[in-house]
């Protein structure tokens, strides 16, 4: 079982960093997506992995899960969301502003760079 | 009156001249000159405490953590620099009042003017080292102003410029040394430091320490080879040159000088640095000044001059220098401010500063002739004004130091010194004053009025009041000279008076004044001689390095910073993995502590749904609108691990966060392309894939690694488990955390969270009113659009369903506490259920209905949860602590009242108003790009034969 959750985890980051390194916004927000997922699931990870049980007090119960990872990734979830939604925003912006939805500063064809920056 | 108040007074009075400036030039330099006046008294009311030798304190802790107190301390030397900047900068604000033009904007000068001055007010009371060094760059920014104030001239925007870059970088420097120097005493307030001069100077750390306070000092104070920058300065107005470049700003270095004397100076390395610069300032700054032409350039390199010898006599380390530095400070403020001031006046009324084209001025201006010449002699060091007196005590000094072994090399080369500036004091008066009246002047010279001659003449009376009756000054300077040297010297008994007998020094000055008087007779030949020397010319070097920084800075940060974010990425990534294989390699680890558990279908099941969702968005993502399926089946298998792991809070986050995501990123797409063109070589496709791949591995290992072992030292999760019930009141430990035992956490979440949803609201409002709203609007939609916009089995659905939806989301929040659930969660499912109402009847008709703001929910629900904490400030308990009690109201059964429900109402609200505020922002940028017909629901759209033309081509595209 652990070893499925850990492999996951790497494809889920492979995938992510593939996309991330994609030269529009659209993959690379979607790799930025995989990435969270990879990121929250190694969080909750951290605890261990626990079948049945669930950290919800029962009585004569004394075996739960970790609970503290999971506080922390709840958290990151709605955050991530966030987050997600800043990106897509300043993505979209970008492309409705230039027509164009590079991540890559492009080559300026009329103007020489040096000058442009001095 | 109170030190807060005298260093407040112009920094607040600074905000009146710019309000001021459309009630007239009269009243901005009235109200200006009021302010300065008021922190002038304010200062004198403390002179009877300075008089009894006591130090008037005054402290506010600020960081005390830092050792950063805002504390004040008046002495006598403080009350002498302070009683110099506020009353030469009454005189100077009376002088600008009737030297700038009408076409200067009088408020910002005078604006700049009293920030300045409150700067050096500040730097001169200052008790904390680390205040002092606030003031120090307030001082440096202010003069940039200042300098730079006739914006439209070269000159003077290179000028403030330069003075800006050299002074600074000499501020960075002193602000590593007085670091060290705190470090060194355990305290950076100065009262502290002075008493430690035996600690200071024994450290291995004072020689860095000094070296790196002399720099700041020797850049603001123009010293050799930092002097260049100063004559540059002098394209600022001449009230300018007067107040910052002769009596204030340029001192501030000196005196640092002076408030470190005690614990700094007396050993080999003060006196041979200090010495040696000071005297290389003092004779070059003289010889070049000799040969200037344009007045105010003569005035800086003597400016340049009489700081060396300020500087120098200070190096000498006896007290009788201190004391001759002193009284120098005093006497230089006053000539030179009046010749700066005189030299504004020709400039005003000639419309000329060039030497070589006045002359015979005594004729025209006579006022002006009779102040200008008597600073100028004094300056010269002629018997019976100021001048003569400080300069027989430098000659008197020079004569008893040896440096470098050699008793002749100090008095022969202040000699030579004086020389030079008697020299250029007499060519000022003989070539500007004396002479043929001319009749090429470009204007007319005269005398000015009493506006601009007032203020140089009152300062010209003390040269001469001081010069006559030395024995005046005389207390005021022992006092000031006391303060200064501390406990670390006795005041020396020496007395001021003009004859002291036919002592070395007066032969020296006889030399000098004879000698300048020969210099002018030569003066034609030297000048010949002097235009033909090969001079390094200080501008072109300093453009040349700044210029070498430049390239060097660029040749470094383009070819790493090119604005490609892939190879920013590409970069991270690989230097994580190798940062972390460096510590996997160099650390140890543990043994494995849990097993591995058993394998079921299901499980694999999921994997491998999740693999392959995976691996077809690499595969597939230039599809767009397929990669946002298959990203979703992700998070679907990431939700089911979640429940399958036991974190069934989690699954419900991650399944309501999936479907407001995914909303999301369908209204992006809309406006995006909706593939991703083939842009990249296979090569960087492979480079890519390496990267990805060897991240992948990386993480995989780590995580391994990771869930087989225990934390090393016993987690906090067991002290929630135990006390979420007894402590918190709720049963469900993932829920008792996020309100209570972290419920500040959650709090500053909750705020991320609101702010970024007004973020995207900030960014959407900005884009509607830029130019992208033209092209929104005459966008032509790229899909065929549906016939019925609202299909009407949807529009019921959702309006049926829309109070269960409601009722779900209070039922799981109000058993949050206790079951799966809450705030976060409920809020989700409530969002969730009025974006269903956005997409089944459209954004108009939804919006008709919209009773409350986004914007407000999000507030409402941020103060809801701050007032929750607050509320436990009332029973004296710290923020956010939580309280919870069980009530039972007869026909229902027992049931819990809790704060931290309160709390998680506010997080409720705010992640309700966050995700809503988002997805509206989206929607209206899409609203804008069609037609607003959707304000009625379930009505048809008749006009489906507007078929875009790109669709079929799209179509072959979209594999």
């Amino acid at each position: 079982m652990e070893l499925l959750v850990s492999s996951a985890i790497g494809i889920l980051t492979a995938g992510g960093l593939y996309l991330l390194l994609r030269l529009r916004t659209f993959p690379v927000i979607l790799g930025i997506s995989l990435l969270t997922y990879a990121v929250n699931v190694f969080l909750f990870a951290s605890g261990g992995l626990t079948i049945g049980a669930p950290p919800i007090l029962r009585d004569g119960i004394d075996a739960y899960t970790d609970p503290l990872p999971q506080a922390l990734v709840l958290t990151a979830i709605v955050i991530s969301f966030g987050m997600t939604a800043v990106v897509v925003m300043i993505g979209l912006g970008a492309f409705l502003g230039s027509d164009d939805d590079h991540v890559d500063d492009q080559p300026e064809p009329d103007e020489d760079r040096s000058e442009s920056t001095s | 009156m109170s030190l807060f108040i005298i260093v407040a007074l112009p920094f607040l009075g600074a905000l009146l001249p710019g309000l001021m400036n459309s009630a007239g030039r009269a009243a901005t330099a009235g109200v200006t000159f009021a302010i300065s006046l008021a922190a002038f008294v304010g200062l004198l009311t403390n002179l009877p405490t300075v008089l009894a030798g006591e130090v008037v304190m005054a402290r506010v802790d600020w960081m005390p953590l830092l050792g950063l107190n805002f504390s004040l301390m008046l002495d006598g030397l403080g009350f002498f620099f302070a009683l110099l900047i506020l009353g030469i900068g009454l005189l100077i604000i009376a002088y600008a009042r009737h030297y700038l033009s009408r076409d200067d904007n009088m408020g910002q000068f005078f604006t700049y003017l009293l920030l300045f001055q409150g700067a050096m007010v500040g730097i001169v009371l200052s008790n904390n080292i680390l205040l002092l060094l606030v003031f120090w760059e307030l001082t440096s920014l202010s003069s940039f102003l200042l300098i730079g104030y006739w914006k439209h001239l070269p000159e003077g925007r290179q000028g403030a410029r330069m003075a800006l870059t050299v002074t600074g970088m000499g501020g960075l420097a002193m602000i590593g040394g007085m670091l060290i120097l705190g470090e060194i005493v355990g305290s950076y307030d100065l009262s502290v430091i002075l008493q430690n001069r035996d600690a200071i100077q024994a450290d291995p750390l004072y020689v860095p320490a000094l070296l790196l306070i002399l720099l700041g000092c020797f850049t603001k104070s123009a010293q050799f080879p930092f002097h260049f920058w100063l004559p540059h300065a002098m394209a600022a107005p001449t009230p300018v040159s007067a107040y910052l470049h002769s009596a204030t700003m340029v001192k501030a270095g000196i005196f640092l000088m002076a408030r470190m004397w005690p614990v700094l100076s007396g050993t080999p390395e003060w006196f041979t640095i200090i010495m040696t610069v000071g005297l290389i300032t003092m004779v070059l700054g003289a010889v070049i000044a000799l040969f200037k032409h344009d007045l105010k350039a003569l005035l800086a390199f003597s400016t340049v001059s009489h700081l060396g010898l300020i500087t120098m006599l200070l190096g000498t380390g006896t007290a009788f220098g201190a004391m001759a530095a002193v009284f120098h400070i005093l006497n230089h403020a006053t000539f030179k401010a009046a010749l700066f001031m005189s030299a504004g006046i020709i400039d005003h009324e000639a419309h000329t500063r060039d030497i070589r084209r006045l002359g015979g001025l005594r004729k025209l201006m006579p006022v002006t002739f009779v102040i200008a010449s008597l600073a100028a002699l004094s300056m010269a060091g002629i018997p019976l004004l100021n001048g003569f007196l400080s300069k027989e005590m430098m000659l008197e000094e020079a004569n008893h130091t040896v440096l470098f072994n050699s008793p002749w090399l100090v008095p022969a080369l202040a000699t030579f010194g004086s020389l030079f500036s008697a020299a250029y004091c007499f060519r000022l008066i003989g070539h500007v004053f004396f002479g043929p009246v001319r009749d090429d002047y470009p204007a007319k010279p005269h005398d000015p009025g009493s506006g601009l001659w007032l203020p140089p003449a009152i300062l010209v009376v003390f040269v001469v009041l001081i010069g006559v009756a030395p024995f005046m000054a005389e207390p005021f300077v022992k006092l000031v000279t006391a303060s200064l040297l501390g406990d670390a010297a006795e005041v020396p008994k020496a007395y001021f008076k003009i004859w002291h007998g036919l002592v070395p020094a007066l032969y020296m000055s006889l030399i000098a004044v004879v000698g300048g008087l020969l210099m002018l007779l030569i003066f034609k030949p030297s000048l010949r001689l002097w235009d033909k020397a090969p001079r390094p010319e200080a501008k072109v070097i300093f453009e040349a390095i700044v210029e070498g920084v430049v390239r060097l800075a660029r040749a470094l940060i383009l070819p790493l910073h090119n604005g490609a974010f892939t190879r920013y990425a590409a970069i991270g990534a690989v230097v994580f993995v190798v940062a972390g294989y460096h510590a996997w390699t160099t650390g140890t680890v543990g043994a494995t502590t849990r097993t591995l558990q058993a394998v079921n279908f299901v499980s694999i099941a999921g994997w491998m749904m999740l693999v392959a969702a995976t691996v077809g968005m690499v595969l597939m993502h230039r599809n767009r609108l397929l990669s946002l399926i298959l990203i979703g089946i992700v998070g679907l298998m990431v939700s089911i691990g979640f429940v399958y792991f036991s974190a069934p809070d989690l699954a419900m986050t991650q399944f309501t966060v999936e479907v407001v995501t995914i909303i999301l990123l369908l209204l992006a797409l809309n406006f995006l392309p909706n593939t991703t063109p083939i842009e990249s070589s296979i090569l960087r496709r492979v480079r890519d894939a390496g990267v990805a791949v060897i991240g992948g591995l990386a993480t995989f290992a780590l995580s391994y690694h990771y869930i087989l072992r225990d934390a090393v030292s016993a987690p906090i999760s067991e002290f929630h488990v135990a006390n979420s019930y007894k402590g918190g009141g709720g049963t469900n430990v993932v829920n008792v955390i996020l309100v209570d035992f972290r419920g500040f956490d959650t709090y500053g979440e909750i705020i991320v969270l609101g702010i970024a949803a007004l973020l995207i609201y900030a960014l959407t409002e900005s884009l509607l009113s830029g130019p992208v709203r033209a092209r929104l609007l005459n966008r032509k939609p790229d899909q065929a659009r549906a016939g019925d916009k609202h299909p009407m089995m949807m529009v019921v659905m959702t309006r049926v369903i829309m109070p269960v939806v409601l009722m779900v989301g209070f039922y799981i929040f109000l058993r949050g506490h206790n079951e799966p659930g809450g705030g976060f969660i409920a809020g989700l499912i409530v969002s969730i259920g009025v974006v269903m109402q956005y997409m089944a009847s459209g954004f108009g008709w939804a919006s008709a209905r919209l009773r409350y703001p986004y914007h407000g929910v999000i507030g409402a629900g941020v103060l809801i949860a701050g007032l929750t904490g607050i509320g436990s400030w009332f029973v004296s308990k710290p923020f956010l602590t939580s309280d919870f009690t069980y009530v039972r109201i007869p026909p229902f059964e027992k049931f819990e009242l809790a704060t931290a429900a309160l709390f998680d109402l506010g997080v409720f609200l705010a992640v309700v108003g966050a995700v809503m505020l988002s997805l509206e922002s989206f929607s209206r940028l899409a609203r804008l790009a069609q037609e607003p017909s959707d304000d009625e629901p379930m009505d048809i759209d008749p006009s489906r034969d507007d078929l875009p033309t790109s669709l079929a081509s799209s179509e072959k595209e979209g594999v």
